[in-house]
C-alpha cells in the first residue's frame, strides 16, 4: 500500500509555464507508479485547466497565480487546481460541434471536452470567491 | 523553454510543415503565423508532417479549425501526416477524422491532393 502524497506547484499565470507544469505532473505521476496511457490523459487534461485559467479567468494577466496540487491515493490521482479569478465552470459548455465551428472560424471549449473525456470526475467549484477545479483519475488495473 | 519547432520544405511542390516538439497555448501562435504566411502567398495545398511532434493541446487544434475554411476557399486544403497514436488520439477525441484528411504519409497526402485535382 503507498502512502498518500501531496505536491503543489504554484506558477505565474503565463502560457509559457505549461511546460513546466506538463513536466512537474508527468514526474510524480511517473514516480507513484501511474501507467503511460493514464499520464498522457492527465498531463493533457491539466494543460487544458491550466490553459483555461491562464486565459479565461486571468485573462494572461502574469501577475496572478494558479496553483496546481497533486493528491496521490492508492488507486487514484486528484488534481487540485486553484485559481482567484473570473469563475469558469466546465458544466456550462456544451460539447464543441465542429463542423459548426470550422464554418464560423471558431475555436474553443475544446478543453473542457478534452478534460471530461480524459479524467474520470471534473468538479468545478467556487468557494469564498476562490475558484478550484477537482479532478480525478483512477489509476489503470491492466499494467 | 524552447520546446517546439516549425520547419518549411516543399515536396513535389507541394507546402509541407515539418512540427518538431510540443503544442499548446505558448507555442501554437508559431503554427499560426506559418500557416497565415502560407495563405498569404496564396499557397494553399499544405502538407503538415506530425512525426517529430511528441505532444498537442487543443489550442494547437484550434489553429486547424480557424485556418481550414480559408485554405479550402482558395481551392487547397491542408493534409495531416505522420501522427504517432497519442497525438492522433487527441484528434481523434474531438472528432477531426471525419472533417480532415488524416494520412500515414506525406506520400499518402501526395497521392488525394493529385487525385482531388484531376
Amino acid at each position: 500500500m503507498e502512502k498518500a502524497a501531496t505536491y503543489t506547484k504554484k506558477i505565474q499565470a503565463s502560457t509559457e509555464n505549461l511546460a513546466e507544469v506538463r513536466e512537474f505532473v508527468s514526474k510524480h505521476a511517473t514516480d507513484h507508479g501511474f501507467s503511460k496511457q493514464n499520464i498522457t490523459d492527465i498531463r493533457l487534461a491539466v494543460d487544458e485547466a491550466c490553459t483555461n485559467i491562464i486565459k479565461h479567468a486571468y485573462k494572461y494577466d502574469k501577475s496572478k497565480v494558479v496553483s496546481i496540487e497533486l493528491e496521490f491515493e492508492d488507486d487514484q490521482l486528484i488534481v487540485l487546481l486553484k485559481d482567484n479569478g473570473v469563475g469558469f465552470n466546465p458544466d456550462s459548455y456544451e460539447k464543441p460541434n465542429l463542423p459548426e465551428q470550422i464554418k464560423k472560424k471558431k475555436r474553443g471549449g475544446m478543453g473542457v471536452h478534452l478534460m471530461k473525456n480524459l479524467m474520470d470526475k471534473v468538479i468545478y467549484k467556487n468557494i469564498d470567491g476562490k475558484n478550484i477545479l477537482y479532478m480525478c483519475k483512477n489509476r489503470d488495473q491492466s499494467f | 523553454m524552447k520546446n517546439f519547432k516549425i520547419d518549411h520544405r516543399t515536396n513535389n511542390g507541394f507546402e509541407v510543415l515539418d512540427l518538431h516538439g510540443e503544442l499548446d497555448a505558448h507555442t501554437a501562435s508559431e503554427l499560426e503565423d506559418a500557416i497565415k504566411n502560407l495563405i498569404s502567398h496564396k499557397k494553399s495545398n499544405i502538407i503538415v508532417n506530425f512525426r517529430r511532434l511528441e505532444y498537442i493541446a487543443s489550442a494547437g487544434l484550434g489553429v486547424f479549425m480557424a485556418y481550414i475554411e480559408d485554405v479550402r476557399s482558395i481551392g487547397g486544403d491542408i493534409k495531416l501526416t505522420n501522427m504517432n497514436d497519442k497525438v492522433f488520439n487527441v484528434f481523434d477525441l474531438l472528432g477531426f477524422p471525419t472533417l480532415y484528411d488524416i494520412l500515414d504519409d506525406e506520400e499518402s497526402a501526395i497521392s488525394k491532393f493529385l487525385k482531388e485535382m484531376s
